[in-house]
């Protein structure tokens, strides 16, 4: 077992203890507050919230994929293809579009809750997987998808016996860079009253209390950083598999 | 068969798939409320239909400019028609939905507010899609695109100051708070550029540290990648409590403007968010300066200094650029949270907006937020390419 990943085992068995048993680690946050404030975030359970936040994450991103890999496909086939250069320069117009202005301008249409979040995640999520499968499709090996070619596979079945278990690795670049993005904007949707962990840390900017929001953050932080060192983990075994351990994610 | 005659040989009308769609949605979008009328900012709306929302005369104009776009966009013809009707549909609408909101308020009432409907919004992306299609069609060169959107500018800016658009909602709740508009206006642009600027002074440098020295680099490329992870509403916060540290026990540190709330912390979070592009995309740029160009200038005897200011940095120059792109387009939108901790922005009207259930107020803090960050991206794309011409495009 290599020093990185029993560093990120012990990291996960410590968000995992605090999640369960917060007050544990009262003598961490302490230094944090003034005399008389709660110390550990005292409006609702934290795990409760890191799974809410962990749900609606991955609802956004599953929805997200599911469209952004379908749309990829369609314009790298001959019937899209007038749609290819396009779906481009949208990609790009809608990265300008900034996370909490999609949050906002959701809301009209969906009122307050958890519906704009999830709608402002997938619309946000949907780019870099986009992008992402794009690449994917169109830097293929020519040499493979030729051999695929003569002998004599449809379109259908080089799509998914050859071109997609490819792409697969980018893809999944995309998605974790969805993902980690999703997990940190999830935290602004608590201003339109969704229940993730950035009720935690909003909760403390109210009050004025440190520990409250260093409680949110970290255990955001955290959440990011072992799901991108995860989904990076797959990617390369992935890479390997598909014998592409030399070539650029 | 000559490719000429293969392309006239095609019928002459020849549906346009991506028209399909265009006409799909602006179809659904002039079937839909054109406009909302509301007693007063906070009730629920009323949607009016294109006939009643308009004027005779006015509503048939619109009508009939919808149908020609709808027309055009369905059946083949030069990308450069395409975008001249295209512009000509949404100015008809952008001017109309201005007369909508004249014609509805009635004479003397200042509670009435009007803003656009769902009609409006689905006219304006069908045919801003076909701008789009047809833009990326004609690929314009970098000044033709900066000309076009300063003429697109220059349009909004005269429909704004001609009063035509005096009576929508939006602008009603920008004439109550005009003087805090443009001092917000301020504050985003030097929260955005500002953080920007020092963290271009602070990460280039760096990133060549990283890139002279390996050790450095995978310690400052991790720690720049955590900070990254921390949510941005987070990060302003933890940095309220170490600056109000500073600001009452460092001499001087108060005087220069630094405290715990406000723009300071704001404008460090920005900074600290800013470094990872920076300094990421000056390593990649001058790990992609080719080995011959390099070797070539040591042949010609210079130092390693000499290397650096005139054949690795300006060869990096346009990879460079790019991350300074993405920093600058991420952070005016990242700039609006800077309100929630008392900073300032744009981020202000979001959110007093989403206190008061006035989307109106949303709108007037979202709206230049986009456009600010769209008109960055596309000036600073036209200039990394108009600086990646004749050489390598990264």
């Amino acid at each position: 077992m290599s020093v990185g990943l029993v560093i990120r085992l012990i990291v996960l068995a410590l968000l995992v203890a605090f999640l369960v048993s917060p007050q544990t680690f009262v003598f961490v946050f302490r230094p944090l507050v003034r005399a008389g404030q709660p110390v550990i975030y005292n409006q609702g359970s934290l795990i409760d919230l890191t799974l809410n936040h962990l749900a609606i994450v991955g609802t956004a991103m599953v929805l997200a994929t599911a469209l952004a890999v379908g749309l990829a496909i369609l314009v790298t086939r001959p019937f899209g293809a007038e749609f290819l250069a396009l779906s481009r320069s949208l990609a790009n117009i809608g990265q300008t579009f900034p996370p909490v202005a999609v949050l906002a301008l959701a809301v009209p249409v969906l009122g307050f809750g958890t519906a704009p979040t999830l709608v402002a995640l997938f619309l946000y999520g949907l780019l870099p997987i986009f992008e992402n499968t794009l690449t994917g499709l169109t830097n293929l090996p020519p040499t493979v998808t030729e051999a695929a070619r003569g002998m004599g596979m449809t379109g259908r079945q080089r799509l998914m016996r050859v071109e997609l278990p490819l792409a697969l690795p980018v893809i999944l670049a995309g998605i974790r860079l969805s993902t980690v993005i999703a997990l940190a904007t999830a935290t602004i949707g608590s201003t339109v009253a969704a229940r993730t962990l950035g009720e935690v840390i909003i909760a403390g900017l109210l009050s004025r209390n440190t520990a409250f929001v260093a409680q949110g953050g970290i255990i955001v932080g955290i959440l990011a950083v072992l799901i991108y060192d995860g989904l990076s983990a797959i990617e390369r075994m992935l890479m390997r598999r598909t014998g592409q351990a030399g070539r650029q994610a | 068969m000559t490719l000429a005659t293969a392309t006239s040989a095609r019928p002459a009308l020849a549906f346009d798939k991506l028209g399909v769609l265009i006409a799909l949605v602006a179809v659904a979008g002039a079937f839909l409320p054109f406009s909302i009328f509301r007693a007063n900012r906070i009730v629920l709306g009323e949607g009016r239909m294109l006939i009643d929302a308009l004027d005779g005369p006015s509503a048939w104009l619109t009508i009939a400019a919808i149908a020609v776009g709808i027309l055009v966009a369905l059946i083949r013809l030069a990308p450069a028609v395409k975008l001249a009707i295209a512009l000509a549909v949404l100015a008809v609408a952008f001017v109309m939905i201005g007369r909508s909101a004249t014609y509805l308020t009635p004479a003397d009432n200042t509670f009435a507010r009007v803003s656009p409907g769902a009609g409006f919004w689905l006219l304006t992306f069908a045919f801003a899609l076909m701008v789009a299609d047809a833009l990326t069609r004609l690929r314009f060169r970098p000044w033709p695109r900066i000309a076009m959107l300063a003429a697109v500018g220059a349009a909004l800016w005269l429909l704004l100051w001609s009063g035509a658009w005096n009576d929508l909602s939006i602008l009603k709740e920008y004439a109550n708070r005009a003087s805090a508009f443009w001092n917000e206006a301020r504050t985003h642009l030097l929260l955005a550029f500002g953080s920007v600027a020092v963290a271009t002074v602070a990460g280039v440098p760096l990133g060549i540290l990283c890139y002279r020295v390996r050790p450095v680099r995978a310690a400052v490329l991790n720690v720049l990648n955590i900070v990254q992870t921390i949510p941005s509403i987070a990060l302003f916060g933890l940095l309220i409590a170490p600056l109000a540290w500073v600001a009452a026990n460092v001499p001087g540190a108060s005087t220069i403007g630094i405290s715990g709330i406000g723009t300071t912390p704001a404008m460090v979070a920005l900074f600290a968010y800013s470094l990872l592009p920076i300094v990421a995309n000056t390593v990649v740029g001058l790990e992609n300066v080719p080995e011959a160009a390099n070797d070539a200038a040591r042949g010609m005897g210079m130092t390693g200094g000499q290397r650096l200011m005139s054949v690795e940095l300006p060869l990096a120059f346009p990879v460079i650029l790019t991350g300074i792109r993405i920093v600058l387009v991420q952070n005016i939108g990242l700039a609006t949270i800077a309100a929630l901790i008392g900073g300032g922005g744009f981020g202000v009207f979001v959110f007093q907006g989403i206190g008061q259930t006035a989307m109106d107020l949303v709108l007037l803090g979202a709206v230049p937020t986009v456009a600010l960050a769209f008109a960055a991206a596309v000036v600073l794309d036209a200039i990394v390419e108009m600086v990646s011409v004749g050489g390598r495009t990264q």
